[in-house]
């Protein structure tokens, strides 16, 4: 008897759990859906609250406005350079720190780490920041987006971390044996058997470049340098639509043309997250790991 | 492993024979390091030599050396300034409401994770919650936009009208800012941020389940008495880091983008009013600014240690 109460109460308990999941589930994607659905229907369907959840007469109204508007080209375009290149030169330094540190026999290392992680506690802040970058002649340059946050510390931490316990030692003794140096010994054994912490940085650091809006806020000025999340701002945010887009658009009616600059954004959206979507796969995959390597040295 | 067995030992490491010898034959890793040494040297050190503008009369014409002392007189103008209690109360708000709201969930989820029999709905559940992590703040906040208008579109005022309820201008009444912020944060973070804990919880050893079943330990109190034990040395851990970011420069660009001239009397914050006083004005007190600034980097250096300090004490638990 006393077996059978328990046995209900383990399961009352498991459905309020699976309950809460459902909860957790609906309310983080519901949103999501939403715009998604919003982006593929008729403006006016939009703009009158017609949409809940699936698509309302659906329309790719807003895909082509935003297929039009020459501004978030631009924009994409940039953003794009600045993942590409920052990622490469991010991934370059990682690297460059993370090896060395991870070698027990490096006696510089230790020393050297306090050094890099001290600079997760303590920095000089934004505006001798942004003095530095004016000196060194970066500001409003396409590079003042990407050296100042180049290198992420924690990055180097779990870098460091896969190294000193993915990389057996008796390869490096055996390499050494053999008379290879140092350089090659990262560029044909450490780098080969890296793939998964290398995967795990690339996908941060482009993440990172691709949502980034802070740099541009401070460091450029000229519109034809801005990343897309700056488009995106003017936009979504501040609601600064490029009239010509909506007159070229032959919907003659005003009223038309006002529910297509509100639909216009539901679709830009969606289409300024795709890249980081059609990553997400390998985001699942490859974070998940990335965070349980960052957790064991925690 | 030799070597680090002479490391130990070896206590004339430093004399400049040895020194030598190991520059001899590490030389090629010093090379590596060069690179990311002088990036951190140029972007992070600078910077903080360049803090002391803070107690300076800065003109650009004189560098960040040759200005003239200043004392505490920036520091003192902003405690003596009309706005400086209010943003200094704001930003404690914000990003408390922000820490304690949140936190709490994180570890619930990862919990009611570990809990579940359906794998694939866990699976479900992990992949979604973790996804909003990766859309930018500005996608964030244009959503909050759309989602909080009181126009047709805005979906949560529709929902507050069908019960009857008056429409909420969410976005521009100041009192609404705080919990707008710390809600659509925690949204947006909750996945990622169980994601430690998940891996707490697989770390825990198996037999302890095994024991309690056998002693007829329900469930729930299995996650009462094994799962939360197990992973408190990886809350406290994780909570201390939190405490000491929870006022970074982080947060700057999502409250930047979410304020308006409406909002402004509980949205302005120190990072945001930094960047007001020092770059975006059309007169930069360049100074002042850093001064306020570096008023907000001590404030997170002093929580750090508190919270280490305590969890030290009360824990056992610390960073170093």
């Amino acid at each position: 008897m006393d077996k059978l109460f328990a046995a209900r109460g383990d399961r009352l308990f498991t459905a309020a759990v699976d309950l809460l999941l459902l909860v957790a589930l609906v309310v983080t994607l519901y949103p999501l859906v939403y715009i998604v659905s919003s982006s593929f229907s008729a403006p006016s369907a939009v703009t009158s609250g017609k949409v809940w959840l699936w698509p309302v007469a659906p329309s790719l109204d807003g895909y082509l406005a935003v297929f039009r508007y020459a501004g978030i080209w631009q924009g994409f375009a940039n953003t794009l350079f600045y993942a590409v290149v920052g990622t490469t030169i991010s991934l370059a330094l990682t690297v460059l720190a993370a090896y060395p540190l991870s070698r027990p026999d490096f006696r510089a290392g230790t020393p050297l780490m306090l050094v890099f992680t001290f600079t997760m506690f303590f920095s000089g802040g934004l505006i001798p920041t942004y003095l530095l970058v004016n000196q060194l002649g970066l500001y409003d340059s396409r590079m003042a987006v990407i050296l100042p946050s180049a290198l992420a510390v924690y990055n180097l931490i779990i870098t460091r971390t896969f190294f000193q316990t993915g990389i057996p030692k008796e390869l490096l003794e055996a390499a050494k044996l053999d008379g290879c140096s140092d350089f090659s010994f990262v560029r044909r054994i450490v780098l080969p058997l890296s793939g998964a912490i290398l995967a795990v940085n690339a996908l941060f650091y482009a993440i990172g470049y691709w949502n980034n809006i802070q740099s541009a806020l401070i460091f450029l000025k000229s519109n034809d340098k801005m990343p897309l999340q700056m488009i995106l701002r003017a936009i979504l945010i501040q609601n600064q639509i490029d009239p010509s887009l909506t007159a070229s658009v032959d919907t003659k009616a005003l009223a038309e043309r006002a529910n297509l600059r509100e639909q216009l954004k539901y679709a830009l959206i969606v289409v300024s997250s795709l890249p980081v979507i059609l990553l997400y796969p390998f985001v699942q995959r490859y974070f998940v790991r990335g965070i349980m390597i960052g957790s064991i040295k925690g | 492993m030799n070597m680090d067995k002479k490391r130990r030992t070896d206590l004339k490491w430093y004399s400049p024979r040895s020194l030598k010898k190991e520059v001899r034959s590490n030389y090629q890793l010093y090379l590596m390091i060069a690179p990311p040494l002088i990036w951190l040297v140029i972007f992070m050190y600078v910077p903080m030599y360049g803090v002391q503008i803070a107690f300076k009369n800065f003109r650009a014409v004189d560098g960040i050396g040759g200005s003239e002392w200043a004392g505490l007189k920036y520091f003192e103008k902003f405690f003596n300034s009309y706005d400086a209690m209010q943003i200094v109360l704001n930003t404690f708000e914000v990003c408390f409401y922000t820490l304690l709201a949140g936190f709490p969930l994180f570890v619930l989820l990862a919990l009611l994770l570990n809990n579940t029999n359906r794998s694939r709905f866990r699976r479900w559940v992990q992949m979604s919650t973790f996804a909003p992590y990766f859309i930018s703040v500005t996608v964030v906040v244009g959503m909050l936009v759309q989602f909080l208008s009181v126009q047709d579109y805005g979906i949560v005022n529709n929902v507050i009208r069908f019960f009857g309820g008056e429409p909420i201008l969410f976005m521009t009444k100041p009192e609404w800012f705080s919990s707008v912020y710390a809600w659509s944060n925690i949204w947006q973070g909750a996945g990622f941020n169980a994601i430690i804990y998940i891996a707490a919880l697989a770390g825990i050893d198996q037999e302890l389940y095994e024991a309690a079943v056998v002693d007829g330990a329900s469930k729930f109190r299995r996650m009462l008495h094994i799962d939360l034990p197990g992973i408190m040395p990886t809350v406290v851990i994780t909570f201390i880091l939190a405490v000491g970011q929870v006022m970074n420069l982080g947060f700057f660009d999502k409250i930047f983008l979410m304020q308006n001239p409406l909002n402004l009397d509980r949205s302005e914050v120190i990072s945001t009013y930094v960047y007001k006083t020092g770059l975006a004005s059309s007169l930069p007190n360049y100074s002042y600014a850093a001064a306020v600034g570096l008023f907000n980097t001590m404030i997170n250096l002093v929580l750090l240690l508190l919270a280490n300090r305590i969890s030290r004490k009360v824990n056992q638990t610390s960073l170093w």
